[in-house]
Formats: structure tokens, C-alpha cells, sequence
């Protein structure tokens, strides 16, 4: 496969397209806006953390096929998740798309795995990891807007 | 197909015939490499254009055999370096037939230039209540300092609007202007559109209010013939590393008698004529507003630039990029699911365009890896990217190396991003 087909698996142009947990979350108790100046994306995530749960998360924004599937596949993932698994899925992703060797103790990223071939392509990284970014400040409570860069 | 463009005369056909862009091309050695195994095309001009070898051979001669600060010394490489310097102004005036050598003044680009006028001409001029007036068309650059001004100022920025095909809408423009209007700043040529704005028209409804006018030139200098006496602006500046020169470098071109009256930009070395601790007296012109030691090699690298470009001739080049543009503009139309987005009658060397509903960032990675250099984003230009409805643009932009080939393997570049796309 070449990069670009390892890059724009089917997955990803199929989530970039029709993108999971699209829209406004009602009940949400934590927000956050991120932004790429680079490219112009701009999303919103929004979380329901449950005590310790992060019970349901969606988001709205537009954005490139990577950015896009990356919060697609990201609330797929994170849905039910724990606030500990969900940070450890956080450096685990991390890891991968900027082709660092995963750690010990790295939890198995499913579906995100198919933005491994992300780590070719060094300017497209902040695409795949502006939804994260915004995930974990929407978590921190940081108001206003996390940009990439 | 729209029509862009006027149509060329039989004379600028003939010249761009007998545009030898093959020869041209042996003169820039980075043209000469493959970029993922493949021969690299680049389409990228607009952000910077690269460099012809005898603008690289300037900048080295000037470091190994004439690097010596200016304007202060009594050796002979100082006296080499300070003629080149001044040489390049000379070239310069030239270049844009300004009336005085004293009237170009050396600044890091464009931007740079423009900030320099907001901040001594608009900063002593623009009072609470007034108005600054841009277009719609503007670069961040010719914005922002704007902004700057207004805000302490108390002052009101009014942007003329544009139409459907990105061209100023002269009499929306022409009624903003009124007895608040301070200061027009305008672009010659948009960056993100390619628009050539009727400049001259411009700048005559301004001066009918005794209004003075700022052109920028940035995009404006590679591709268009340039005569300020005849435009009369009272202000124009372009950046050398878009005109084939070094980045780092640019000119602000000013009426004398404006540039005398203005307070300095910055103050330093170079600029004053003696300093105590309780007066200093300025320097005369240019000097007045080039503090500091410059970027002496950048400068003369410019002038190598000009001298290139020169002899090859605007008018060829621009009738050559214009052939370029009518053949790109076709091919490009003809891509299904594929918008140009600027469309103006006059137009200079950009195909600025979205594809259905992929993103340019996505377009510009799938290019990329075919050897396809192009700009995608908003072209710092946000707010006409909203005037469009789009987030961002994928844009080619064209220098006096491009050819018609280049522009086929870019549109087979796009065909194959509607391929993966599944458009």
C-alpha cells in the first residue's frame, strides 16, 4: 500500500464522510472549542462526564477527512470509557500518530489504529489530534478556544 | 467556462510565444528535483517563488567577498557594501518608477511596510471619529495594522465590498469614501483571488477628497508592471522574495513629501543625524526610517532580482502567466465537482478552487504526494474566505517557470483526489 492509501484508509474517508456522533450534545456538562489556524478547522466537543464515566460525547465542526474521522472514530472510543482510560487512550493515539513506540502499559486503540498511517505525513498530525485536544480541555474545564498551535 | 481575463492582444500572444520557459527554467536549480520520486511541480508562488541562480550567486558573493556594515565605515568592503546597497535602491526606483531614490525605503516586506504607515502616517493622522478604508479583498497584512490604529484611535475600519467573482464593487467603494475618511489601503492584486483591482481608478476617488492612498503590491510586483508616478499613489510597497528575490527584504515606496512629514517608524542607528540626551535630530530620507543595520545582503539579492526579471521583461511575463492562466482556468473548469472561487475579469496567476466537499487539506496531501507543491487554508484572508462560504481554498499560483505540463500533472493530481474520494 502507499502512503496515501495508508493514509486515507476506507475507514477514514468512510468516517470523514459520515461522521459518528455528530451535533450538539443537550445534556452536556463540559465544552470546548479547538482550532486549527493552519487549515481553518474548527470543532466543538461536547462531554457528559458521570462521576468518573464519560458517559456520552459528540461533536460538531467542520474540518478535513482526518480531522473529521478522528472525532468520529475519538467519541466512538471514548463512550463509556473511564477518565483515566480515556487520558491513557489519549497518549496511546498520541504515540501512534506521531510513530513513537507505544509504552508498557498502552491499552489497545481498536479502530484507532487506522490512523497509523498518520505518522508519514508530520503536517497532518495536528488534523488527527485537534478533537483530542479539545476532548481533554472540554475535561479540564478550560473555557474559550485550545488552538493546535 | 467564464472568461477570465481580457482578451490578450495579438502582441502579447507573439511574446508569450517567444517565451523560452525552458531556458528560464535552468536558471532556478531548485526546479530541478523530484519531490516523492516524482518531477516537482510548484505551484506555489504566491507564497514565495523560488529563486533564479544569479539572486543565490548575489547573496553568496556579498558574504564572501563584500560583508561589511554600511553607511559608517572607512574601509573598502564597507564602501563595496554601502555602494551595492545603494545600487539596489536605485534598481528599485527603477523598478517602479518612482521620482526619487529617496523615496524607497528598505523594510523586511510588506507587511512590514504596512505597518510602518499605519503606525507613523495613520498613528499621526487618524483621529476618534474618523475612518480607514480597505476592501474586502485584504491579506491579514493589510488588515490587522489597520485595526491596530483604529482601535486606539477611536478611529472606524469600513471594508468595501466585493462580488460573486471577487472583484470590488467600485461604486460601493466609491461611496464609502466621505469627509471621515482619513487613509485608503488597498491591495494591487489579491493574494488569495488573484483579482486585479482598477488601482488607478481607486486611488483618483480618494485623491478627489485629498485622501491618500496605500497600494499593496505584494502579489502585484511579480506579475504586473509597476509605475507609481502614473498610478500616483501615495504609498506602495511589495516583498522581495515573492519577485524572485530573498525573503526578509521588501520596499515601501512613499511621496517625499509625505515620507518628511511622517514621524519616525523606529528609532536606532542609521536613522538620526546627532543624538544628545535631550534632542535627537532625525536623518533625512530614506535613512529617517531604516534604523538599525539592514538586511544589507537581502538588499542586494533584491536587486539581482530586479535586474533577472528585468531582463527577461514584465510585459513578457506577464503575457506568458496570462496564457498560463486561460489554459489552467479551462482545464480546471472542465474537473466535475471542482468551484473557482475568484473568477474576476482581471485576474493575475492564481486558480484558487474547492472540490465538492473534500477538504483543501486533504487535496493538498493527495498533491503533494505528486510532486504538486500548491497553498491550501485561508490564505490569511478569513474574512473572504466567509464571504465565500468556504473555510478554505486549495490554490495554485503561477510564476514565469510554470508551464502548461505542470498544469496537466495538477490536473491529474486532482483527478486522482476525486479517484480516492470516490467523487
Amino acid at each position: 500500500m502507499t502512503d496515501l492509501q495508508d493514509l486515507y484508509q476506507e475507514l477514514i474517508l468512510d468516517h470523514g464522510r459520515r461522521p459518528r456522533n455528530f451535533g450538539k450534545l443537550v445534556d452536556a456538562n463540559q465544552s470546548a472549542e479547538g482550532y486549527n489556524p493552519l487549515c481553518g478547522d474548527k470543532i466543538r466537543v461536547y462531554v457528559k462526564v458521570d462521576g468518573n464515566i464519560v458517559e456520552d460525547i459528540k461533536f460538531e465542526g467542520a474540518g478535513c477527512a482526518i480531522s473529521t474521522a478522528s472525532a468520529s472514530i475519538m467519541t466512538s472510543a471514548l463512550k463509556g470509557k473511564t477518565l483515566a482510560e480515556s487520558e491513557q487512550l489519549f497518549r496511546a493515539f498520541h504515540d501512534l500518530v506521531t510513530g513513537q513506540q507505544p509504552g508498557p502499559d498502552t491499552p489497545e486503540l481498536g479502530k484507532l489504529e487506522v490512523f497509523s498511517g498518520v505518522s508519514e505525513f508530520p503536517t497532518r498530525v495536528k488534523c488527527a489530534t485537534l478533537s483530542w485536544h479539545t476532548f481533554r480541555a472540554a475535561l479540564n474545564g478550560k473555557g474559550g478556544v485550545v488552538s493546535t498551535e | 467556462m467564464k472568461a477570465i481575463g481580457k482578451e490578450v492582444s495579438s502582441e502579447a500572444t507573439g511574446k508569450a510565444a517567444q517565451f523560452d520557459v525552458n531556458r528560464y527554467r535552468q536558471d532556478f536549480p531548485i526546479l530541478n528535483q523530484l519531490a516523492y520520486g516524482k518531477p516537482l511541480v510548484y505551484l506555489d508562488n504566491a507564497a514565495t517563488s523560488q529563486k533564479p541562480q544569479t539572486v543565490i550567486d548575489a547573496l553568496m558573493h556579498y558574504y564572501a567577498t563584500d560583508n561589511s556594515n554600511i553607511h559608517r565605515g572607512v574601509h573598502l568592503l564597507s564602501e563595496r557594501a554601502t555602494n551595492q546597497y545603494e545600487e539596489a535602491r536605485e534598481k528599485v526606483r527603477r523598478f517602479i518608477n518612482a521620482g526619487e531614490k529617496r523615496e524607497i525605503i528598505f523594510v523586511r516586506g510588506t507587511t512590514e511596510a504596512l505597518n510602518l504607515v499605519a503606525q507613523s502616517y495613520g498613528h499621526a493622522n487618524v483621529n476618534p471619529g474618523d475612518e480607514v478604508l480597505i476592501t474586502a479583498l485584504e491579506h491579514h497584512s493589510n488588515i490587522v495594522p489597520w485595526q491596530i490604529v483604529c482601535e486606539e484611535k477611536g478611529a472606524r475600519l469600513r471594508v468595501a465590498p466585493i462580488n460573486d467573482d471577487g472583484e470590488v464593487l467600485i461604486d460601493k467603494f466609491a461611496a464609502l469614501i466621505n469627509d471621515r475618511t482619513r487613509f485608503v489601503s488597498i491591495a494591487h492584486v489579491s493574494n488569495a483571488l488573484g483579482t486585479i483591482n482598477p488601482v488607478r481608478e481607486m486611488i483618483d476617488l480618494a485623491h478627489r477628497r485629498n485622501i491618500p492612498v496605500m497600494i499593496d503590491g505584494a502579489q502585484a510586483a511579480p506579475h504586473t508592471c509597476i509605475d507609481v508616478q502614473k498610478l500616483d499613489c501615495d504609498f506602495y510597497a511589495f516583498s522581495g522574495h515573492k519577485v524572485y528575490g530573498p525573503t526578509g527584504i521588501g520596499i515601501l515606496y512613499g511621496k517625499a513629501a509625505l515620507l518628511e512629514r511622517m514621524p519616525p517608524y523606529q528609532g536606532g542607528g542609521d536613522m538620526i543625524a546627532s543624538v544628545s540626551f535631550d534632542k535627537t535630530t532625525y536623518n533625512s530620507l530614506p535613512y529617517k526610517f531604516e534604523a538599525g543595520t539592514p538586511n544589507i545582503a537581502g538588499t542586494i539579492g533584491l536587486g539581482a532580482a530586479i535586474d533577472y526579471v528585468s531582463e527577461i521583461g514584465l510585459d513578457r511575463i506577464a503575457a506568458y502567466e496570462h496564457e498560463l492562466l486561460l489554459y489552467g482556468t479551462e482545464a480546471l473548469s472542465e474537473i466535475p465537482g471542482l468551484r473557482l472561487i475568484g473568477t474576476a475579469k482581471q485576474k493575475a496567476g492564481v486558480l484558487s478552487f474547492v472540490l465538492s466537499n473534500v477538504h483543501p487539506h486533504d487535496v493538498g496531501t493527495i498533491l503533494d504526494r505528486e510532486g504538486v507543491a500548491i497553498r491550501t487554508g485561508h490564505h490569511c484572508a478569513m474574512p473572504l474566505m466567509e464571504r465565500f462560504g468556504v473555510p478554505a481554498t486549495s490554490r495554485a499560483s503561477l510564476a514565469l517557470y510554470n508551464t502548461k505540463e505542470e498544469i496537466d500533472v495538477l490536473v491529474a493530481g486532482i483527478h486522482k483526489v476525486r479517484e480516492m474520494f470516490a467523487l
